[in-house]
């Protein structure tokens, strides 16, 4: 019997490829960010407000992953942006080569910003890095004030946090400080926005961090 | 189930191992997995068996070790375990923390059987 020390990452192959994406993404210019949730908190329509309001601002493109259905990018492409669809066939998260695979169809040297809608899920997309700049979490006010909780690992990891649909904040129990409060135990640094892609609100303040955000990174490297 | 794709990943680095050693087996295996990575130790087992079946890993011991979450706080230097993912130092109440220990998930060693033939 011979005992072999390894010492290895299990997922160190999803490592490299996320940091070859960084590299690329960051000599391009390009802003990426990776936004995740569960499904049904209105992901895809928080994209569609905020492509739309960068239409003539900001080069925007978007992935869009899904396991089964190419509905969402139909939905974004309305929009006027490239929308590369990745359906996962039943993965239950993206991963770094993914992306990457993805990555052709665009002109990458003339974007500013990429945006990455990763599955509905708020466990398996944790683990995987994609060479993104920052997770962007959404949660819902119809999912309880307890998410962040239930999902401490997302909200850890994650720079932001976006509760959408408060315009259904009088229908329902959900403590808006509390939620804060529980996301903040889990990561006191989390930014968080309050919007609602219905009436709109909260969305403004949104897209200035965004887009602060995207022209401090891509400024830097295309001045 | 992320479980099915990370022990994919760990079948592929055991069978680095096993290349070049015909008849070899792998009879344990030794895992880290910190509580920051959302993975499921019964979920890792579980996949491991169905895709070690038929293979010189099946039957492999998988021993998990779990690694709590352990942080620094920047504001007093003192290490502690962070007990439900609540990130504030409990000597200073700093909420600068870095975190030292959690988000492990490595393979840490194994353990393979030879061929008894080959050994002559």
């Amino acid at each position: 019997m011979k005992r072999i020390k390894v010492e290895k990452k299990l997922l160190s192959t999803n490592q490299q490829i996320a940091e070859e994406n960084r590299r690329l993404f960051k000599e391009k210019g390009v802003a990426v960010f990776n936004l995740l949730s569960s499904p049904g908190s209105g992901k895809t329509s928080l994209i569609e407000r905020t492509v739309s309001h960068l239409q003539g601002r900001l080069r925007t493109a978007v992935i869009t992953g899904d396991l089964q259905t190419d509905r969402d990018a139909q939905r974004i492409a309305r929009h006027r942006v490239s929308v590369k669809q990745i359906t996962t066939g039943g993965a239950c998260h993206l991963d770094a080569s993914m992306v990457r695979k993805a990555l052709p169809f665009f002109h990458i040297d003339e974007l500013d910003l990429l945006l990455i809608e990763n599955v509905g899920n708020l466990v398996c997309p944790a683990a995987y890095d994609l060479g993104e700049d920052a997770k962007v979490t959404i949660m819902s006010v119809p999912e309880g004030d307890d998410k962040p909780l239930k999902y401490p690992v997302m909200f850890r990891i994650s720079e932001v946090l976006i509760i959408n649909k408060v315009d259904l904040l009088p229908y329902t129990d959900f403590d808006l400080g509390q939620a804060i409060k529980y996301a903040r135990q889990i990561n006191p640094a989390i930014k968080v926005f309050e919007t609602s892609c219905t009436t709109g609100a909260g969305l403004e303040d949104w897209l200035r961090w965004l887009e602060g955000r995207v022209n401090r990174l891509s400024g830097a490297t295309k001045k | 189930m992320h479980e099915m794709s990370i022990t994919t990943n760990l079948v592929e680095l055991l069978n680095e191992h096993l290349q070049g050693c015909p008849g070899a087996r792998i009879t344990r295996v030794n895992l880290k997995v910190g509580r920051l990575t959302a993975v499921e130790p019964d979920a890792l087992t579980f996949c491991f068996q169905v895709l070690t079946e038929g293979t010189p890993m099946e039957g492999a011991e998988l021993q998990i070790e779990l690694v709590s979450v352990r942080a620094r706080c920047l504001q007093c230097q003192s290490c502690f375990e962070v007990e439900g993912f609540y990130f504030q130092c409990p000597r200073c109440s700093g909420k600068e923390l870095e975190t030292i220990a959690g988000d492990e998930l490595d393979l840490v060693s194994l353990e393979i059987e030879e061929d008894e033939k080959d050994k002559g």
